[in-house]
């Protein structure tokens, strides 16, 4: 017993520790999603991240010594960001065809998303520097901490909001969008990158390989509009 | 190797694509970050032939586990259970109304926007 204990004490203060225990949860929750059929409540992010949290709370493992293994997946993101260029120049048919109305739309639901969470916040109160990490949260996680980072927010704070944000775009998109009688895979794949980044547009990929498509462009053209207007509509409405 | 020669171009994108983000932020002033320089970049080089198959099976890959990337941001949350357990339930409704307005207006627009055919 001695022994084990020393080997766990060993064990969960190594990089490994974070790693394996990430990939491994991730890959049971994906493989049980699989077995669900896809159900939007069973999202594997939402799972996974539930289960390690659960992890490290019972092990009092502190989140540092986790993330000294996970960094190795968080740092991926940077690269993902640039991967969604080839998405984008795979339908650049698409996008010239339909520029002007793809554009309208990322333009209308991106600041919808981001004016109503911060009027909705504004008055249930929220103090001033949570209201700066939430106007970036429908943009993918990384982009979104820059972009708190530059309106005086919380970068951490604002990566986790947008997470949350992926996830309840995930596991609702499909409710909302029938409940409204939007059937167009394109245009529910287009929405739901564009309100619900990188989760969102893994959740149509899986649903739809046009949804999918759709939801990496609109993910994609979100990450550019986004980190061009929201510090300069910041510098103007915060000033 | 195919592949590892597609990741060597998103990485090499990325780091010119930070290196312009620095040198647009403290001369233009413009704040834009680095991924996304390279991924603008990356669309642009993909004009050359030659680069569209390592590049496409690096992207995919990638792109196919983009949910896996979230998770250490997502265990994270736990670092915050003070201003959770202070304001989360005023911040998980303006989260919920948010991305639900987001969605629904972006489908909305979209819809209106697109030709009859739908796809």
């Amino acid at each position: 017993m001695q022994d084990f204990v020393q080997l766990w004490v060993y064990l969960s203060a190594t990089p490994l520790f974070g790693l394996t225990a990430t990939i491994s949860v991730y890959v049971a929750a994906q493989w049980a999603y699989q077995r669900l059929d896809h159900a939007p409540w069973a999202n594997p992010v939402l799972w996974t991240v539930l289960a390690l949290a659960t992890l490290l709370t019972l092990t009092g493992t502190p989140y540092p010594t986790y993330f000294s293994g996970a960094q190795f997946i968080h740092f991926l993101l940077g690269p993902a960001v640039v991967a969604l260029g080839w998405p984008l120049w795979q339908r650049r048919q698409q996008l010239r065809q339909r520029g002007a109305a793809l554009l309208a739309a990322a333009l209308a639901g991106g600041l919808a998303a981001a004016a109503s969470a911060v009027s909705i916040g504004w008055a249930l109160g929220l103090p001033a520097e949570v209201l700066r990490s939430l106007a970036p949260k429908s943009v993918t996680a990384p982009v979104a901490m820059g972009i708190a980072e530059q309106l005086g927010g919380i970068p951490a704070l604002a990566a986790a909001l947008a997470v949350l944000t992926g996830l309840v775009g995930a596991i609702s998109g499909k409710y909302l969008f029938n409940a409204l009688g939007i059937s167009s895979p394109a245009v529910r794949g287009f929405a739901l990158g564009t309100a619900s980044h990188g989760i969102g547009a893994a959740r149509a990929m899986q649903v739809h390989p046009d949804a999918g498509a759709y939801a990496g462009l609109a993910l994609g053209l979100q990450v550019v509009l986004a980190s061009l207007l929201m510090p300069m509509l910041g510098a103007w409405l915060l000033r | 190797m195919t592949m590892l020669q597609g990741l060597a171009l998103l990485l090499l994108c990325q780091s010119a694509g930070e290196a312009l983000a620095r040198l647009l932020r403290v001369f233009a002033g413009v704040p834009l970050p680095g991924p996304v320089l390279g991924m603008l970049g990356l669309a642009a080089l993909l004009a050359w032939p030659r680069l569209r198959a390592p590049v496409g099976s690096a992207a995919d890959a990638l792109l196919a586990h983009l949910s896996l990337l979230f998770v250490p941001v997502g265990v994270g949350v736990m670092t915050h259970l003070a201003l959770i357990s202070q304001y989360g339930g005023r911040m998980l409704l303006a989260l919920l109304l948010s991305t639900w307005v987001g969605l629904v207006v972006t489908a909305l627009v979209l819809r209106a926007l697109l030709p009859a055919d739908g796809a």
